[in-house]
């Protein structure tokens, strides 16, 4: 991720960077041009968008209310009228897969915005300021990451309660020790730098030099980190949805819906089906995009 | 840790009394063990802090738990002031970490029984489930990255990639859904539900507490075909989770190996690609390779919650989900200090060996 990328032949745009917004616009063109080789992680990326496409176009892709219940249309098998058949309430299981993304991207984006903070918070000022505070803020850390994230996830939604808000809460409780560990170290590796002296120099508080200067630098990698631990929290999410502590019903939300459906799964295995493909989708599609990008990122895979 | 104490030192003349050398080093050493008692101390600490709070946040009173739901107020204050809820927080919690370290985790308000004595019968269960797991795991991720690292860039390479990451993707409690549909329901190739069928159930005294090893014991050999007809499906399952972190860190351990100075001497030396592989760069993984697979126990501990749900395996994830699901406090907090310090312990344990094995530390 630093600054110093090796000359790469990116088309249109060659020539000595101008300013610092054109070598961070090259070093995304060289980026993309390496991640566009890896036909694995072009798939991901594809099947994202499409989460996003349909969590955004919901209402215009099922044209079914996804909580409307209809008892005497229980449990269909798929059809023409009903693609993915209807569950125990007679409720249509695709409407309800479709409307289940814009819960998966509601929880992915909640969990976002709580873990990266939090992690460069503590990350940068862990490694700023040293001594101490570094100690004790490295030993909580320890102490978050000798706990399976699951295990920990469930606890903390038990006492929080049940519901989205509270288990995306619970997950980024759980999630953000490897993204402060991330900040932290690339604090360490900024705090001797020239320019961070010279910031000094001229009188800036630590808080100015932390959030002003070192945080921002540290925001590109902790986002590519983010991505990576994605899937991880889709699953986390889906698992506590279907041990009944993560979204409750009637919302549709995947892991939920695979608890509710296995009553009738020997007679209706749709009801399950759906639901569970989505998870593995887009989890699937997250570790592909993600193993792509550690590629792209990670020097000594250079052929 | 190690570094404030310092190494010994030997600057002493040849003169100087060499018993007077191994004390010196001996209590060097003392010092060093010291310091890690101490910060593993702390860890353990901190992870009582959290459970403590997690049961202090926890919906559930404490009191209700105790009384039952129907208590006059007279009563409900004086088991309030017996548990010692009046008194300040950080009280509580040292007589917290007191109990614990008694060895007294509570009783829980479900079972009737204590918590310690709960986690004993569980923990064996979880513990048969994650080892056979563990072992498919190696048996399936570890060929599968050397071959990855072998082939590598080609479509062998993509396709191992890709069984990895599937099972490392598909939702386990999903994924034991269809198995059970599917080898359970459709085709009765194994038994479902629990660790033993209801027929035998009682009918073995447990030695090890892990039924393959107990049954093989006892020679009861129709019993212990039972026993596997149960587990090998979870069993399976709970490996194949595990087999996308085995087979890529086999894979880029094996690659960093194959790019090495002495690969290309031993190829131009005429081995062929299979010596090359398991005489030589094989020898070299293997000491990652062992804490690799630690780690991997530790991280089954997840997914092993949500396959004991699904399979009604009775161990340590289905007892703390229990305890979830019915707000049992002491169930909650004595399960998940169990599995934090069991991960700690597992991290410890193979750090210390990757150190003891690995020529390179010493």
């Amino acid at each position: 991720m630093s600054a110093s990328s090796p000359a790469i032949d990116d088309g249109p745009t060659r020539g000595p960077a101008r300013s610092a917004l054109d070598a961070a616009l090259k070093q995304v063109a060289a980026g993309w041009a390496s991640y566009r080789r890896h036909p694995l992680g072009m798939v991901g990326l594809a099947l994202i968008a499409a989460l996003l496409a349909t969590a955004l176009l919901a209402p215009l892709i099922a044209h079914v209310d996804p909580n409307a219940q209809d008892l005497r249309q229980r449990l269909l098998p798929p059809s023409a009228l009903h693609w993915f058949g209807t569950d125990h309430l007679g409720r249509d299981v695709f409407a309800r897969v479709v409307y289940g993304a814009r819960t998966t991207v509601q929880i992915v984006a909640l969990v976002t915005v709580l873990v990266a903070p939090l992690g460069l918070v503590i990350g940068t000022a862990s490694g700023y300021a040293g001594g101490l505070v570094d100690e004790v803020l490295m030993r909580v850390t320890d102490i978050f990451l000798s706990f399976p994230g699951l295990v920990l996830a469930l606890g903390f939604a038990a006492a929080l309660g049940p519901g989205l808000t509270n288990a995306g809460i619970a997950i980024s409780l759980t999630a953000w020790p490897p993204i402060a560990r991330l900040a932290r170290a690339e604090t360490l590796s900024l705090r001797n730098a020239d320019f961070i002296a010279a910031v000094r120099l001229q009188g800036a508080t630590p808080m100015r030099i932390v959030l002003r200067h070192i945080l921002p630098l540290c925001i590109p990698s902790v986002i590519v980190r983010v991505t990576l631990n994605m899937a991880g929290v889709i699953l986390t999410a889906a698992g506590l949805g279907f041990l009944g502590l993560g979204a409750q019903p009637p919302l549709a939300e995947w892991g939920s819906m695979v608890s509710t459906g296995r009553q009738f799964m020997l007679d209706s295995p749709w009801v399950v089906a759906a639901p569970g493909l989505s998870i593995a989708a887009i989890s699937l599609a997250f570790n592909l995009a993600g193993d792509a990008l550690r590629d792209v990122l990670d020097p000594r895979n250079e052929a | 840790m190690s570094a404030a104490h310092g190494p010994t030192l030997h600057t002493a003349s040849p003169a100087d009394d060499p018993e007077d050398d191994r004390v010196r080093r001996f209590l060097a050493g003392l010092g060093r063990v010291a310091g890690r008692l101490l910060s593993i101390a702390l860890t353990l600490l901190g992870l009582l802090l959290l459970t403590f709070t997690m049961g202090r946040l926890l919906p559930a009173d404490p009191v209700l738990a105790v009384t039952g739901a129907e208590v006059n107020k007279a009563t409900y204050d004086r088991v309030y002031a017996e548990l010692g809820l009046d008194r300040p927080l950080w009280e509580q919690f040292a007589s917290y970490v007191g109990n614990v370290l008694r060895g007294d985790l509570g009783v829980s308000a479900t079972t009737g029984h204590s918590v310690l004595s709960d986690l004993g019968h569980v923990f064996p269960a979880t513990f048969e489930l994650a080892v056979f797991a563990v072992i498919t795991g190696v048996a399936i991720g570890l060929p599968l990255g050397i071959v990855a690292a072998v082939n590598r860039g080609r479509l062998i390479d993509h396709v191992a990639r890709i069984i990895g990451l599937a099972g490392h993707s598909v939702p386990i409690f999903w994924l034991g859904l269809m198995a059970l549909f599917v080898f359970y329901a459709k085709l009765h190739w194994v038994d479902a539900s629990g660790r033993l069928s209801v027929f035998y159930e009682g009918m073995l005294e447990p030695v090890t507490g892990l039924l393959l090893l107990d049954t093989a014991m006892a020679r009861d050999w129709d019993m212990f075909r039972d026993a596997v007809s149960h587990i090998v499906l979870p069993g399976l399952l709970l490996g194949y989770y595990s087999v996308a972190y085995i087979s890529r860190m086999t894979r880029s351990f094996m690659l960093e190996q194959l790019n090495q100075e002495y690969v290309i001497a031993a190829r131009a030396k005429g081995l062929s690609t299979a010596q090359v592989v398991w005489r030589h760069a094989f020898k070299n993984i293997r000491v990652q390779l062992l804490t690799i697979v630690a780690l991997t126990l530790g991280g089954l501990l997840d997914g092993a919650v949500l396959v004991e749900t699904v399979f009604g395996w009775p161990g340590l994830g289905q007892y703390l989900t229990r305890g979830l699901t019915m707000n049992d406090m002491n169930v909650v907090m004595g399960a998940v200090l169990l599995t934090g310090a069991m991960f700690m312990a597992i991290n410890l344990i193979s750090d210390r060996l990757y150190r003891i094995l690995d020529a390179r530390t010493h």
